[in-house]
């Protein structure tokens, strides 16, 4: 079997898919946040709830009420939304004023009392989502068996994010939210209602969360608490990317989930491994990066990796310096 | 004031006035004999352990009251230890210190379990440990005033390792959670493996808690192993189950779930984990006895019970039980007495406390039923194999506990 550092060339595509199609959650989360943040100036802390939210609601619906999961895609995205609506006409409109830390701190208040009730109301063991007979099963590639949900989840992420990335950038409507972001008053001067403009991205932003989160219910097991093991990754996506930068969001999220998928086969570690393990003194020095590239510390690695891009550029890789 | 504000809301007191006897009373401490509740109320254990092990031991004093009438009375309380050993022993000694807490039960995860041991064996307090799963609690850590109750990783593995083998499963991979518990599974486990004649091709440790796990199972697809091996528990377990019947790994390599609660079964569906064996120390539907009680169980908790719930009735009635047969709760007496005693429940039949505190009691194989087998509720499992206490928990020849005289 031809290999690279103990990793065959198909276990290598394998793990470049995994990692892609993890990159497209991460993406389409992230890109939540960068128009909230981006438009609202709030950093929403809820977003990882709101994603709990969207997966729930579409167990809810087919446990409870039959709803099939093509409803519930869309749907759930619409319910979570409106929600997201009453929570900024009702709280966060009167925090825009303020200093970052208050939209962080209600937001992130939010999240634990949301999580809170559906931990007690549904427990921590979480329930499980079939997947739809149209997306069950899959295809052996020969160097991998793909699940044809995957592959769904990975379409329909891309779809989503630059269709929002086309809208924003590239018509009347991204026109008036851009200017929205960078003079409110001029643009409201100009007979633009942009309270409502602002109510209707933020419910956006949420509807994004929910779609990623019934996207999610058949992967992952729907529980209270699979936002906020997401949320802090997802935040580490958007500041890599620039916070409030579209296209920033959507290329880093998909670029992190590439690494962290080379990180978790272990290649990294078996690389530096190989390299450097002959040379005694190069071996130690180099031991701790290893160790931060080894697959039980993948969790970590997009941190590091966060930490190295804001050290170069402050801003993040798209992010404008202000 | 704001601790006080904090053990009152924390603090569900369920008090039991009795009316005092005239002869032999008791000579309890303080004039009470208060149970604390220490468990994971909010976290990834909370449903194997959590509010359900609080209702089980409300249901052990409960039980004990209208049955054996007894001359003292007796309190439960509960806190949320967070699975953080630090804030487990900061609450045990608050407990100790100003609530005369007598003895602390559940303590799910390793690393609580340990950290409250400790302060108990200084303040002289009893431990029942029901939730925690790791050998050193009564091996290399192992105290003269703590049990351990109703399951360890050594169980775990001498049940679910060995019936896997024999079934064929001759090579495994393991996918270890990286930390304490995890690599003490996947140690245990590999040891039974390679004494059945088995072998150990390799393992991926992830990052815990993770959500996916697709990066691993395609490493442990690639190492060929007939079985893949999960040393990891909760929400992990779950993830890693149901992805790796998404890429089609299940059922060409089998997973052997080291660490199963029947809540996590419950969650999965059994559609997804028909077949798969695991060890446990009680299932509710095995007899009568333990349908009687888990039918109790159901009505408070909607849900049936774990074996850490039931390991906790029986623990704190075991406890109640010698403190009144002994007249007295010193600690040191009652420890005696309970060692003394064989305990015979629904929950364990000649239950016996060893020397080193592990508890030895049957453990049971169980097979999880196929979808179309399952006839009502919950009914999840086939029991295989009565898997004699002896045999199901470590021998003492092998102790590394200090109180095991060799």
């Amino acid at each position: 079997m031809t290999g690279i550092f103990g990793i065959s060339i198909q276990g290598l595509f394998g793990q470049l898919l995994v990692g892609l199609l993890n990159g497209s959650f991460y993406a389409i989360l992230s890109l939540g946040l960068a128009i909230i943040f981006g438009l609202l100036n709030i950093i929403n802390f809820a977003h990882g709830a709101q994603y709990m939210m969207g997966a729930f609601t579409a167990w809810i619906g087919m446990t409870y009420l039959g709803v099939n999961y093509w409803w519930a895609l869309l749907l759930s995205p619409l319910l979570v939304g409106a929600f997201g609506m009453l929570l900024e006409r009702g709280m966060l409109k009167r925090l825009y004023r303020l200093d970052h830390l208050y939209g962080l701190l209600l937001t992130f208040g939010l999240a634990l009392i949301i999580e809170g009730l559906f931990r007690y109301r549904f427990g921590i063991s979480g329930e499980s989502y079939p997947v739809t007979d149209l997306l069950a099963g899959g295809k052996n590639l020969g160097f991998m068996f793909l699940p044809k949900y995957r592959v769904w989840v990975v379409a329909a992420s891309l779809v989503i994010c630059f269709g929002t990335w086309y809208v924003i950038e590239r018509t009347k409507l991204g026109s008036y939210l851009r200017a929205g972001t960078e003079n409110p008053a001029l643009l409201q001067a100009f007979g633009i209602n942009v309270p409502l403009m602002i109510t209707l991205t933020y419910g956006y932003g949420v509807a994004l969360a929910a779609f990623a989160g019934v996207l999610a219910a058949p992967i992952f097991n729907v529980n209270p608490v699979m936002g906020s093991n997401l949320i802090i990754v997802v935040f580490a996506v958007v500041v890599v990317g620039g916070m409030g930068s579209i296209m920033g969001s959507i290329v880093t999220g998909l670029g992190l989930g590439l690494i962290e998928g080379i990180v978790k086969s272990g290649m990294i570690a078996n690389l530096l491994s190989a390299t450097f393990d002959s040379v005694p003194v190069a071996k130690s020095i180099v031991y701790p990066v290893k160790l931060l590239f080894s697959p039980e510390a993948s969790a970590v690695t997009i941190f590091v990796i966060m930490a190295i891009v804001l050290l170069v550029r402050p801003a993040g890789l798209f992010g404008r310096e202000r | 004031m704001k601790r006080k504000l904090l053990s009152a809301l924390i603090c569900v007191a369920l008090v039991i006035p009795v009316g005092a006897t005239a002869t032999a009373a008791t000579k309890v401490s303080d004039g009470v004999v208060k149970i604390g509740v220490l468990t994971d109320m909010s976290g990834t254990y909370s449903d194997l352990a959590g509010p359900g092990s609080l209702i089980a031991v409300q249901m052990a004093v409960a039980d004990f009251v209208a049955k054996q009438k007894p001359d003292f009375k007796i309190e439960v309380i509960s806190a949320d230890h967070q699975n953080k050993g630090d804030i487990a022993a900061i609450k045990a000694r608050e407990w100790i210190d100003t609530e005369k807490v007598d003895v602390i039960v559940d303590l799910v995860t390793t690393s609580t379990a340990l950290a409250v041991m400790k302060v108990a064996k200084e303040k002289d307090r009893i431990t029942l440990v029901s939730g925690a799963a790791s050998t050193p609690i009564t091996n290399e850590q192992c105290t003269d005033t703590n049990v351990h109750w109703t399951y360890d990783t050594y169980a775990l593995a001498a049940g679910t390792g060995k019936a896997v083998v024999k079934q064929g499963g001759k090579t495994w991979f393991f996918l270890t959670a990286d930390y304490a518990f995890g690599k003490s599974l996947e140690k245990d486990t590999s040891e039974v493996v390679v004494e059945e004649g088995g072998k150990v091709l390799g393992h991926v440790l992830h990052p815990f808690p993770a959500q996916d796990f697709s990066s691993f199972l395609l490493q442990a697809q690639a190492s060929g192993a007939q079985v893949i091996g999960l040393a990891n528990a909760g929400n992990d377990t779950i993830n890693a189950i149901k992805q790796a019947a998404e890429f089609g790994i299940t059922p060409k390599q089998s997973l052997a779930g080291l660490l199963m609660f029947i809540t996590d079964v419950h969650s999965l569906g059994l559609k997804a984990t028909q077949g798969m064996y695991l060890t446990t120390g009680f299932y509710w539907d095995r007899n009568d006895e333990t349908r009687a009680w888990s039918k109790r169980f159901y009505a408070k908790k909607n849900r049936q019970p774990t074996m850490v719930q039931a390991g906790d009735y029986s623990a704190v009635t075991h406890y109640l039980e010698a403190v009144k047969a002994s007249g007295t709760d010193d600690t040191k007496t009652v420890m005696a007495k309970m060692k003394a005693t064989p305990i015979n429940d629904f929950f364990a039949k000649n239950g016996k406390i060893r020397v080193d505190g592990r508890m030895v009691h049957d453990m049971y194989l169980a097979q999880v039923k196929k979808p179309g087998d399952s006839r009502y509720p919950w009914d999840y499992y086939n029991l295989r194999q009565v898997i004699p206490g002896d045999q199901a928990f470590q021998p003492l020849s092998k102790s590394r506990c200090p109180l095991v005289k060799k």
